[in-house]
């Protein structure tokens, strides 16, 4: 009984339990975590990494990896801060084509990762790589590398703006409706359940009557999307655009989806986990620089917590497939 | 009575929720042949993988020489010269035939692997099973029969007290079955003990001393093989009685033509076919593996790319470049690899029953997920899958009722032509008979069926007509009055023969 208690717990709630815990952990040895300051803090750091990893998710789903996310993200920072900054056209304009501008761009940079894969049956890993490699460079073309600032103060004070009493920042707001937006999408839709299917058993899908490349396409197209969002929200945020922002940014969202319970291998995963594996490496980073802890052991740490998460997959596939 | 090799006391094993093993006695004696029979989950895998080091059991002892015998791994069991050959291969796809023979002990000369007598020494094994190809060639490149045969090379390989064969002729022709059969006499006069398991009852008759019947992990019984009849060993692993291993079939009139295949050329073959399957039609399609017979059904459902040919849905010209295509058309495939290419097998029964059809299941590319259940549930009762429920993940499932899982998929989809590819590949008796009636009833539905298997006996079991290719030809047809095992198999190999008279 106990046991099968200790089973359900894991199943479901495993990693939120790991959450929970990493809150009490910080809420103990530092009197500064809890703070409403604080909080919001915390949630503004982290709302850029839930966006590129809820896109993440999708593709990781169907066992790819999306490498460019990073560079993707910054690319469209810089289109759509050129477009901001072009003085000829009226703000409301400005800020609308710039968005779509952003957008546009990270969906069709994420189309190509697909088509490409696709097309010539390569593998997601190099392809991607050779698009942050492109992204970066054509990030830093855009401005010759300098950095964009002087946007419209209603683009950049929706960046700071918050909701709910001052604690919850709209961006973050916004990174959460992301998530349950995807989450119908996994869960309810056709799409969803053939991105599953297919990241179980592509040749399956196939011979069951589908076409797994356009399913596969999209998950990248909206790895992309994601990321094109974020570098928009990104430069509401920081109030400037930066072609040297997102380097490395790539490798914090997979590792939330990680920590979240997707399997690289896909078929199986939840973005409801990417956003918990989001929070706990957002929770681990600023509650070890509240408690002082210098920089790079801090970095050791995050390292330490991603195997961590892995092995606590282990155990929880183990002994929920022994219920 | 000679010594025993192996004494098997009160053995146990668990997994969760299943006793896969209870208090299984048993002793296997030096130098003989050794039938394990049961159906599906009966328990003879976990046995055998006992025996080899995979599994350590729960309760009991083994004593191996009159010496107690625990391996704590695979390699303990190899060195206490016990060989298990897997009824799913383990073999390095991107080494060598060669080197996956002699991956343990490669020849070396100078600290450097010796190619010149390793491919020596394999080719000279390859040679004694019977297997012509080079020693040299890749695995990937083999046929499933092929790759069959060189892991029986490669057990062979070593001088081995017992090799365990776990379904060795699931995959193989009649002619390979034979080349293992003679192999297996060869190693008995040598003095080797052997335990085979097997689903193909006919066949043990001539290898096997004695045999030993499990049930639900438990021993039904051991006896000597001589003067049992099969029926009698049906009984004994089914627990009751099973009077016929096909159900009665009366072939269709065949008034109505469903489906036509004109000069169809599948990828890579030299030859077209051409044939058409009736209304209420179960068509066989025998030959020896590799023969094309897989190849042809694929190229039906547009499975592999670049075929030539035209078919015909009810006389209408249809264009299928994809499986998509096939589907929409009708056209339905249970493919010969059922984990590899039908089934989600991490997935559970609804998900994969619904996967065919999911429009019919879906609103506005929402999921219904109370008419997918239910429809999973219906599918359930009505192929009587043995499942907890339809949540249960697809792997946790027998062999024979994955095959079901499949099966239920393209009657959701209500598929007009059904090709089935081996659809009885490593399924116990009492399934089969299952998918047999199933079959039967969906040609009586008027459906037709299109049906591969390697298995003559179960072609002419449940056909109502026969196609034979040999060599990628048709080299003819025999209708169900006339089955014939001998005719059947001239035809299959007079391609073959007709080569061999040309280059003598």
């Amino acid at each position: 009984m106990t046991k099968r208690v200790l089973n359900s717990v894991l199943r479901e709630g495993g990693i939120g339990l790991a959450l929970l815990a990493l809150i009490i952990i910080f809420m103990l040895l530092s009197p500064d975590f809890g703070t409403l300051r604080n909080v919001r803090n915390i949630f503004s750091q982290i709302t850029i990494n839930i966006i590129l990893a809820v896109g993440m998710t999708f593709v990781i789903l169907i066992a790819g990896i999306d490498l460019s996310v990073g560079s993707v993200m910054a690319f469209s920072m810089m289109v759509a801060g050129i477009v901001l900054t072009n003085s000829a056209l009226p703000t409301a304009v400005g800020v609308t084509l710039a968005i779509t501008a952003g957008l546009g761009v990270g969906v069709a940079c994420g189309f190509m990762n697909g088509w490409i894969s696709e097309r010539w049956k390569l593998p997601s890993f190099i392809v991607t790589l050779g698009m942050l490699n492109i992204t970066r460079g054509a990030a830093l073309l855009t401005t010759d590398a300098r950095t964009l600032y002087e946007f419209p103060v209603g683009f950049t004070r929706f960046g700071a703006s918050t909701v709910f009493g001052d604690i919850v920042p709209t961006i973050f707001l916004l990174a959460v409706s992301l998530v349950a937006i995807s989450w119908f999408v996994l869960t309810r839709t056709v799409f969803g359940r053939l991105i599953y299917a297919i990241g179980n058993n592509e040749e399956a899908v196939r011979l069951s009557g589908h076409n797994p490349g356009i399913f596969k396409i999209a998950a990248f197209a909206i790895s992309g999307l994601t990321a094109g969002i974020a570098g928009v929200i990104n430069m509401s945020r920081l109030t400037i655009a930066s072609p040297i922002v997102g380097v490395g940014f790539e490798l914090n969202a997979i590792a939330a989806v990680i920590i979240g319970g997707t399997s690289l291998f896909g078929g199986k995963g939840s973005v409801i986990g990417t956003l918990i594996g989001a929070c706990i490496i957002g929770v681990l980073q600023n509650g070890l620089v509240l408690l002082g802890v210098q920089d790079f052991l801090r970095q050791m740490f995050t390292g330490v917590v991603i195997i961590l998460a892995v092995i606590l997959d282990y155990y929880r596939a183990k002994y929920t497939a022994a219920a | 009575m000679s010594q025993s090799l192996i004494e098997i006391q009160g053995v146990s094993k668990h997994f969760p929720g299943v006793k896969a093993l209870d208090d299984v006695t048993l002793d296997i004696t030096a130098g003989e042949t050794h039938i394990l029979l049961g159906e599906n989950g009966a328990g003879k895998s976990t046995l055998v993988k006992i025996l080899s080091g995979i599994y350590k059991p729960d309760g009991g002892s083994v004593k191996l020489n009159n010496a107690l015998y625990a391996p704590e791994s695979p390699r303990d069991a190899m060195q206490a010269g016990i060989r298990l050959i897997h009824q799913e291969f383990n073999l390095l796809d991107y080494l060598s035939v060669a080197e996956n023979i002699y991956f343990d002990r490669l020849p070396q000369k100078f600290g450097l692997v010796n190619y010149q007598v390793l491919n020596q020494q394999a080719q000279a094994l390859l040679d004694e099973v019977g297997l012509d190809i080079s020693a040299s060639t890749m695995v990937d490149t083999l046929s499933v029969a092929q790759k069959q045969m060189v892991e029986i090379a490669k057990a062979l390989s070593s001088d081995n007290k017992l090799i365990i064969m776990d379904e060795p002729t699931a995959t193989l022709t009649n002619q390979e079955i034979s080349r293992l059969f003679s192999i297996i006499h060869t190693l008995k006069t040598k003095g080797v003990t052997i335990i085979y398991i097997s689903h193909r009852l006919q066949e043990i008759y001539e290898i096997g001393d004695r045999f030993t019947v499990l049930r639900n992990g438990q021993k039904v019984s051991t006896q000597n093989l001589k003067g049992v009849e099969v029926d009698e060993i049906v009984k004994l692993m089914v627990g009751h009685d099973l009077t016929e291993s096909y159900p009665t079939r009366t072939p269709a009139a065949r008034t109505k033509e469903l489906f036509r295949a004109e000069a169809l050329q599948p990828a890579g073959a030299t030859h077209d076919v051409s044939f058409s399957v009736a209304e209420g039609e179960i068509v066989g399609i025998a030959g020896l593996v590799g023969a094309g017979r897989s190849e042809i059904l694929r190229a039906i459902f547009g499975a592999d790319k670049k075929r030539q040919g035209n078919l015909f849905m009810r006389n209408n010209l249809i264009d299928v470049k994809t499986p998509k295509d096939a589907v929409k058309h009708g056209i339905s495939l249970v493919t010969e690899n059922r984990k590899e290419e039908g089934l989600l097998l991490d997935m559970p029964c609804y998900v994969n029953i619904s996967l065919a059809n999911l429009a019919a299941i879906a609103r506005n590319g929402l999921m219904q997920f109370t008419s997918e259940r239910s429809a999973a549930e219906d599918f359930v009762k009505e192929l009587a899958i043995r499942t907890p429920s339809v949540d249960q993940k697809v792997r946790n499932l027998s062999g024979g009722n994955q095959q079901k899982v499949v099966l239920a998929k393209w009657l959701f989809c209500q598929a007009q032509l059904l090709m089935v590819d081996e659809p009885t590949r490593g399924i116990d008796v009492g399934a089969r008979y299952e998918i047999y009636q199933l079959l039967h009833q969906l040609a009586d539905e008027g459906k037709g069926v299109i049906v591969v298997s390697s298995d003559l006996p179960e072609l002419m079991g449940i056909c109502d007509r026969i196609l034979v290719i040999s060599k990628g030809k048709l080299t003819g047809e025999v209708m169900r009055e006339d089955f014939d095992q001998e005719k059947i198999l001239n035809l299959a190999f007079q391609e073959y023969a007709q080569q061999r008279k040309v280059s003598a």
